[in-house]
């Protein structure tokens, strides 16, 4: 996989990291086969893709910088929130609409991560988990602005670039969507190839050591706690725009649970992870729930203890243990 | 007025009712090669604990230079000029040494929250990480992920660290610890070849290793010094035989 370090010199060996392979470019070409072979299930993938963008979100802060957090859906939630009230109110320009999404939920993830930066482990995972359920019990009790449990009404999404109907099979919702998630799937591959990633890498593997080079940990995890919940923020508004509806479950701790097994399906820290998890989690719920609607979280759940038991790495480090083993021969 | 590069003033800290550290008076000149030996259980570990800020003294001043540094965060004390080395291996596992130095000097040129750019723009800094590795003659396997290293290179990957923050005091804990014997000659080489201006105070257990590379050696005992001097002050003296050096054998 890496060049042979005789020949490379240090910034070529680095910078050979970050090339792109062609397993990623065949990746992303297969994400516009569903144009071509499910015409029927563009819905679907643009769910897919949201969630990939998501999870993605997840993948920064806890793949690369180890925090993990059982309230990222709050973030979530409010993009979605951000997205459906301006549009509700009468500006249902979409593009507007996501940078709006991630400024805000950006806000709140700055604002939160002066408290998360503080704290490691379980204690993390309460207080997201705590973050998290003020959030969704804040919405549900401001009912006059997000609707409640009856969910936002009204939400109507302008076309996109003032051309793109937003259609009933969902080829713009796909395309916007998908075109969303690529581009910001290129800035978190620059992040985590930036001196930044390399730093965040070392919080998740050696907290005592970055004090010992001088490191500012919190500093950093503040900046990707906020960068991950603008992202968040992004995802959210796609769905509110996509769907035209936001309900309180938008932000509430399923999703934030869902998100956190995709990602483990997938494989943390892979940055692909998160999207192979997402597709994974999101055709088997399609498929599950088709069969038993109200069993199918047994399946995942299956599905979640046979990949944690055989792939401690998720599906995508399994499948890198298989191919080294094959190029070793 | 102080000339010394690292000093403390009556430094003590107590774990409940078990004093660890006692009144410690150190002063480290400029460019020494101090040696911090004593049993096991003396608070050399300890000492070098509350004098990077991993741990808070009870009372007492650390002075680095002539900055009292007693309140700062262990990371502000690097960023001053501080640096230390671990007795357990305290490494980025799945970074492998070019990562890992070119992270720590990115992290001194204040480079590191640069999340826009690519790593491989900053030439200087990864030929200045490679440059480091080189030196501790880690150059050949710096591309290889830091589990996978032999324990030795390990230990020398320790040390690298902690030069990529270009320190004017460097604190190693058992440099060798763990590395066989014929081995530790070759680490001790290297702390040996580093720069001149460099303040230099090492634990160690041998005491061949101590009083090859030593200008000077303190003794530490039950959290306090039991006696300093040269080497050859510290060979005759008695009382140190006694508590520490008569109770081991070494070939």
């Amino acid at each position: 996989m890496s060049i042979t370090g005789a020949t490379a010199s240090p910034q070529q060996y680095l910078l050979s990291l970050s090339r792109w392979r062609p397993i990623e470019i065949a990746f992303w070409l297969a994400t516009l086969l569903p144009f071509i072979l499910f015409p029927n299930y563009l819905s679907l993938a643009s769910q897919i893709a949201i969630t990939a963008l998501f999870a993605l979100s997840l993948d920064l802060i806890l793949g690369y910088a180890g925090i993990v957090s059982l309230g990222h859906a709050a973030f979530f939630g409010v993009g979605a929130y951000t997205a459906g009230i301006i549009s509700r109110y009468g500006w249902g320009e979409p593009l507007s609409g996501l940078l709006a999404a991630a400024v805000l939920a950006g806000l709140v993830g700055y604002v939160t991560s002066f408290i998360i930066a503080r704290f490691r482990h379980l204690a993390l995972i309460m207080l997201t988990l705590g973050f998290g359920l003020l959030l969704a019990e804040l919405a549900n009790s401001a009912g006059w602005l997000t609707g409640g449990v009856d969910g936002l009404q009204g939400v109507k999404t302008w076309p996109l670039l003032r051309y793109f109907e937003f259609d009933l099979f969902g080829y713009v919702a796909y395309s916007y969507s998908l075109i969303a998630l690529f581009i910001v799937f290129l800035f978190a591959r620059r992040l985590i190839n930036s001196p930044f990633g390399l730093a965040l890498r070392g919080i998740r593997e050696n907290a005592v050591r970055m004090r010992a080079i001088g490191a500012p940990s919190r500093s950093h995890i503040r900046t990707v706690y906020t960068i991950a919940a603008a992202i968040a923020g992004i995802a959210g508004a796609l769905l509110a725009q996509t769907t035209e509806t936001v309900s309180l479950e938008t932000l509430g701790f399923q999703r934030s649970a869902d998100v956190l097994v995709m990602l483990v399906l997938g494989g943390a820290g892979r940055l692909y992870g998160g999207l192979i998890g997402a597709t994974v989690f999101m055709i088997a719920r399609d498929q599950f729930s088709g069969i038993a609607p109200q069993y199918w979280y047994f399946w995942i759940g299956i599905l979640l203890v046979m990949v944690v038991m055989i792939l401690p790495n998720g599906i995508l480090g399994g499948l890198s243990q298989i191919y080294a083993r094959w190029k070793r021969k | 007025m102080r000339r010394s590069a690292l000093s403390t003033r009556g430094l003590s800290k107590a774990f409940g009712a078990l004093p660890v550290a006692r009144d410690i008076e150190l002063n480290l000149p400029k460019g020494a090669r101090y040696a911090l030996i004593g049993p096991n259980g003396a608070g050399k570990t300890t000492l070098i604990n509350l004098m990077t800020g991993m741990l808070a003294p009870n009372t007492g001043q650390i002075f680095l230079g002539s900055d009292d540094i007693t309140k700062l965060e262990p990371q502000q004390r690097v960023r001053l000029g501080l640096a230390r080395t671990f007795q357990i291996n305290t490494l980025f596992a799945s970074l492998n040494p070019l990562e890992a130095v070119t992270l720590a000097v990115a992290e001194r040129r204040g480079i590191a929250d640069r999340f826009w750019q690519n790593i491989a723009v900053h030439k200087e800094a990864i030929e200045e990480a490679h440059d480091i590795l080189v030196k501790l003659r880690l150059g050949d396997c710096c591309y290889q992920v830091t589990r996978e290293l032999p324990y030795g290179r390990q230990r020398l990957l320790e040390i690298a660290l902690a030069l990529a923050t270009k320190p004017k005091v460097l604190l190693l804990d058992e440099p060798a610890a763990g590395v066989p014997q014929e081995e530790s000659g070759d680490i001790f080489e290297a702390v040996a070849g580093l720069s001149d201006d460099l303040t230099l105070l090492f634990i160690e257990h041998d005491m061949h290793v101590v009083f090859r590379f030593a200008s000077y050696i303190i003794v530490l005992v039950g959290g306090a010094i039991f006696i300093e001097g040269s080497p050859a002050e510290i060979a005759a003296d008695s009382g140190v035989r006694e508590v520490y050096l008569g109770k081991r054998k070494h070939g």
